[in-house]
């Protein structure tokens, strides 16, 4: 193979200006973490939400949970971002419309962070779902019984139980919304696969540029796992399984 | 004015009807109980007073305020009820403590109640435990604990002490009797254990097919069923053929039978003394071993339980009953003893294949428990 190795390229500086290749990496794996930390916080809040929808026994907000859930989880991640960042702002009204295409700040960023947002909602939504059903139904009635309302209940008793069991299929959602950022390259948000890109062709050092995106993204996923086992074991109820 | 008041409460699941017009009331103070098989329909009845489900028909007063009927409904959370759940529905992400002040809201004097209320259930010192480290026993005092905290105006048990051992279910039962008396509390328990229901119980309703057939205390529930199905689930006995010859004797094949108040047959059919062929229910305890009688019966089973021997006999005729014997007459199967009546008062249901059907709600067929004598008829 006549490939070149050059561990070194990282801090030489790019073509295209007066930066490094690491500057590059760094805004990159920024632009990573914003964009999946910010998804993250906006599908646990409407996840939880909609999952609870789901099960409160009232026909109409049940029917509304259960279509977001599947408009946002039958299609692609790749043409949702697509969608949101091409498709969505045609149909709003023209000033908004126009604005959205000229004038937003850091529309990549806002399109993509939406978009992995809902589309992890969705998940979420059902992970909550199946979370708060597999709680015995006395829990329930037995908060009501004490006085609470339904809303008491869902805040006291049922999301704090159903939550703390599904910690671990949320842990892995939120190692996904890390590696799921990465298709926002796309629409041209400069996280690490668009800089790994750009890179790529600016120094032609293609397997280092990649193997060190790798390595980021494992650790942004693996640094997730170990804090969502922390938060496991700091919320766990002494002594008990689940 | 009673407290709790049903009146002609109906609840279907599709077409089957589970509560069928039901009636009852409850004065403040008392505890009741709805006894029966399960499938009868009485958790469907507590969870409807509860406000857990609507009802299909009728209606339910709480403090003479309509809390359940015809398109009305007031949510649980504000009926002012206490709830034991048969799986106690302890919060497990909570201490004791809190669990029991759950319903308190951070009121004030909370913690003194809790305090006390662990206290009253003998867990004093248990506080900071949370529920699975505490055994079924304790676990049930948490949640009856919990369930009075807000003082309910009403507080209803779902078979409160089926996850118990024997032993330990009839002790609690009556620790919980004098809890909630001394709260003046006025409470329902739903169970099919009926040394449950005498144990706690100031009234009780059996139940059978989403209906109450009777009503009453432990005492007449024994000693004065109103039919067949109440003589047959509460207690033990079999049924044998007879015929009354005047308002106070029945003849069966052990001998002439002298009641102490007037034979009915069924209800509102008055003193019969015309011949009327009859079933008399026998208990173990109205016949007697003696060996000085004439009339013996062949031990065909005997069950051991400490004090005494129940014994099944059986009758020349076939026909056996249940006796029960002090242990120390240990006989063995397949030996004839001497035996004879001794009945105070004699309960008797007139034979369905005899004249029209009396208005006797249950139809013997349904009754899968019944216990009939077999084969005296062919005698």
């Amino acid at each position: 193979m006549n490939y070149h190795w050059d561990w070194h390229f990282f801090t030489r500086q790019v073509q295209a200006g007066d930066e490094t290749y690491v500057d590059w990496l760094l805004t990159g794996l920024g632009w990573t973490l914003a964009c999946s930390l910010t998804a993250w916080i906006i599908a646990l809040s409407i996840g939880t939400l909609v999952g609870t929808l789901r099960t409160t026994g009232s026909r109409g907000l049940a029917g509304f949970g259960a279509t977001w859930v599947e408009l946002f989880r039958n299609i692609p991640l790749l043409v949702q971002m697509l969608l949101w960042f091409f498709v969505v702002p045609e149909l709003l009204p023209r000033d908004l419309a126009l604005w959205v295409k000229q004038d937003m700040p850091a529309k990549e960023f806002v399109t993509a962070t939406l978009c992995l947002g809902l589309f992890t909602s969705a998940r979420i939504a059902e992970q909550v779902r199946a979370g708060i059903e597999s709680l015995p139904r006395g829990q329930r009635e037995a908060a009501l019984a004490l006085g609470l309302s339904p809303f008491q209940a869902y805040r006291h008793v049922l999301l704090p139980r159903a939550l703390r069991t599904v910690l671990a299929p949320l842990t892995s959602e939120f190692m996904n919304t890390f590696k799921n950022s990465s298709v926002a390259y796309a629409i041209g948000l400069m996280e690490l696969t668009f800089q790994a890109r750009q890179m790529q062709e600016d120094s032609e050092q293609g397997i280092e540029t990649y193997l060190a995106v790798t390595l980021l993204y494992f650790l942004c996923a693996f640094i997730a796992n170990r804090g969502m086992a922390w938060i496991e074991r700091r919320t766990r109820v002494p002594g008990m399984i689940g | 004015m009673p407290l709790l008041e049903l009146v002609d409460v109906s609840q279907s699941y599709g077409t089957h009807k589970v509560v069928d017009r039901l009636d009852f009331s409850l004065e403040r103070g008392t505890i009741g109980c709805l006894l029966g098989p399960s499938g009868c329909g009485k958790t469907t009845v507590l969870r409807c007073i509860a406000g857990f489900e609507r009802v299909s028909g009728g209606e339910i007063r709480l403090e003479d305020a309509c809390v359940s009927g015809p398109g009305m409904h007031v949510p649980a959370e504000r009926r002012r009820i206490g709830m034991v759940f048969q799986d106690y529905a302890l919060f497990p992400h909570l201490t004791v403590a809190q669990n029991v002040a759950f319903g308190l809201r951070g009121e004030s004097g909370s913690q003194a109640r809790v305090y006390d209320l662990l206290h009253t259930v003998g867990l004093a010192g248990q506080d900071r435990k949370y529920p699975h480290e505490l055994s079924g026993g304790q676990q049930q005092r948490v949640a009856l604990a919990r369930a009075l905290a807000p003082r309910p105006q009403l507080l209803l048990m779902d078979e409160p002490f089926s996850n118990l051992d024997v032993d330990l279910r009839e002790r609690l039962a009556t620790e919980v009797r004098e809890i909630i008396k001394s709260a003046g509390t006025t409470a329902i328990l739903v169970t099919h254990d009926q040394h449950e229901a005498f144990a706690i119980a100031d009234e009780i309703g059996v139940m059978h097919e989403g209906r109450i057939q009777q009503w009453d205390s432990a005492y007449n529930l024994y000693h004065c069923p109103d039919n067949r199905f109440v003589a047959d689930f509460v207690g033990q006995g079999v049924f044998v053929p007879g015929t009354v010859t005047d308002p106070e004797t029945v003849e069966v094949e052990l001998g002439r039978l002298r009641s102490r108040v007037p034979i009915e047959c069924s209800r509102g059919c008055g003193a019969c003394g015309r011949g009327c062929s009859v079933d008399v229910l026998l208990r173990p305890d109205d016949v007697i071993h003696d060996d000085g009688s004439n009339l013996r019966a062949e031990v065909v089973h005997k069950a051991f339980r400490g004090a005494e021997i129940l014994y099944t006999l059986r009758l020349n005729s076939g026909a056996r009953v249940l006796s029960l014997v002090p242990s120390h007459h240990n006989h063995a199967l397949g030996e004839k003893i001497g035996i004879r009546l001794d009945v105070d008062h004699v309960v008797a249901f007139r034979q369905p294949e005899a004249g029209p059907r009396t208005e006797t709600l249950i139809e013997p067929d349904s009754i899968p428990l019944l216990k009939r004598a077999q084969g005296i008829r062919a005698a």
